[in-house]
């Protein structure tokens, strides 16, 4: 038995496999409400699942029964302050669990560029002023929305101290004490829209998702607006994959578990276009740390396909071997066997903003 | 004692039954009516006490003018509506 849990524009859907295959597990929890942050959390078998209602604002929920029911939970909330323009919380878009040694110690980044910490299980929520404060954060702004966020959450298993985030634009920021204070990282990235002697400042850096290998965590995958990037010092400085075809843009890499050298990402025709290159769907598989590239196609649609693959929406279960990838056209599709096929699990899905596999 | 009704799409998501407070602003009858729903609160207003974007409130009739700060005036028997733009698809 496997579970894949799908967060959509209209709600949580789940899929099981089991003997006969993949298959709905029926009407998703939150019909036609937006999600846009997912965590199944390892440690205790907590659901959480972030809504970005239009009208309503950001909510949240946690499920201690396998998405039996739901509980709504406070949202983080940004400091209080009289300021006309004082910062309130549009979305959550990512959670990541704190460490193995932290039970109820939950991790989520927002927009506007905030980075949240919960000690109780989401119960209540303290916004990380260290970062929030960081000097250089002023050369931060918002890639396709109106401020930057926080997408990506890297907790070091060998130290949940140890954490490194990445931020859309505002580049890769690196915590050795928990929190208390950030250095920026990011040595190495290049984002080629910026004026050209900004071209390699840390601090604009269009990181689209960061990910860590996770019995190797000093190694960690970047796609970038501007590319592929490999760091083998857990996020200060970075190497950038050249040559990567079809396209070296896209917004997902789902990194092995075990193997640092190999690891999976969506590309799409940058930058304005985002669509399959040619309309053919690809995946591209690096075995050897970013070098070379295969493209894996087999059971993907080949032509006049518009599925954009969000940064959050390309997965790799504990294993290694099942990877999931869902689309903004609605497309979910499965491989069982490390990418060289995949099964379609649903092409009427709505648009699809994260996946993921229960651990 | 002023009186708040609330859209049915909210209460699609949360109960929000009709509520009577007392309170000389918009801003105080929502304080005085929400005291200790903190998360129906959080669906009209965000963390810094403003109206949410794609909220409105009625007054007696007419929208109210202070979205910041909610400090239009409320009379004793005033009628509040809390709704919300349609949009969608």
């Amino acid at each position: 038995m496997a579970t894949l849990w799908v967060g959509s524009r209209k709600g949580l859907f789940r899929f099981e496999r089991d003997a006969a295959g993949w298959q709905s597990a029926g009407p998703p929890a939150f019909l036609a409400e937006p999600v846009s942050a997912f965590l199944d959390d390892a440690r205790d078998g907590a659901l959480y699942v972030s809504l970005y209602h239009g009208h309503f604002g950001c909510k949240l929920h946690r499920s201690d029964d396998r998405g039996l029911t739901w509980v709504e939970l406070p949202s983080p909330a940004y400091p209080r302050s009289d300021a006309p323009d004082a910062p309130a919380l549009e979305f959550i878009w990512c959670f990541a669990p704190g460490g193995a040694d932290e039970p109820g110690v939950l991790w989520a980044g927002t927009l506007p560029g905030g980075l949240f910490k919960s000690t109780d299980r989401g119960q209540t929520w303290v916004l990380n002023a260290a970062l929030w404060n960081v000097p250089g954060r002023e050369a931060w702004f918002g890639a396709g929305y109106d401020h930057p966020g926080v997408h990506s959450i890297c907790v070091d298993p060998r130290d949940s101290r140890h954490i490194v985030i990445a931020v859309s634009i505002g580049g890769v920021w690196i915590t050795r004490d928990g929190g208390d204070s950030w250095v920026i990282g990011g040595y190495g990235l290049r984002n080629e829209y910026m004026p050209p002697d900004q071209a390699q400042t840390p601090e604009v850096q269009d990181v689209h998702l960061m990910a860590a290998c996770v019995s190797d965590p000093d190694r960690m995958w970047a796609q970038h607006h501007n590319g592929i990037f490999v760091s083998d010092d857990g996020g200060m400085n970075w190497r950038e994959s050249l040559g990567v075809k079809p396209s070296n843009f896209g917004f997902a890499v789902a990194p092995h578990p075990t193997d640092r050298d190999r690891a999976w990402f969506a590309p799409a025709q940058k930058d304005e276009f985002r669509v399959p290159v040619g309309g053919r769907l690809v995946v591209t598989e690096t075995r050897d740390g970013g070098v070379t590239f295969a493209s894996l196609s087999n059971g993907l649609p080949q032509g006049d396909a518009c599925d954009l693959i969000y940064r959050h929406a390309l997965v790799i279960d504990h294993t290694g071997q099942r990877l999931a990838m869902g689309s903004t056209t609605g497309g979910l599709w499965v491989s069982e066997d490390q990418g060289a096929h995949w099964q379609l699990l649903s092409a009427h899905l709505p648009p699809i903003a994260c996946l993921t596999f229960a651990p | 004692m002023a009186r708040v009704r609330f859209t049915s799409h909210l209460v699609r998501h949360r109960p929000a039954p009709m509520i009577e407070a007392a309170g000389a602003t918009v801003a105080e009858v929502l304080a005085a009516g929400l005291a200790g729903d903190d998360l129906l609160r959080s669906y009209v207003l965000d963390e810094q006490g403003r109206l949410r974007k794609h909220v409105a409130i009625y007054l007696d009739g007419t929208v109210i003018a202070d979205r910041l700060r909610l400090s239009d005036p409320v009379a004793p028997q005033s009628e509040i509506y809390v709704l919300q733009a349609l949009s969608g698809g």
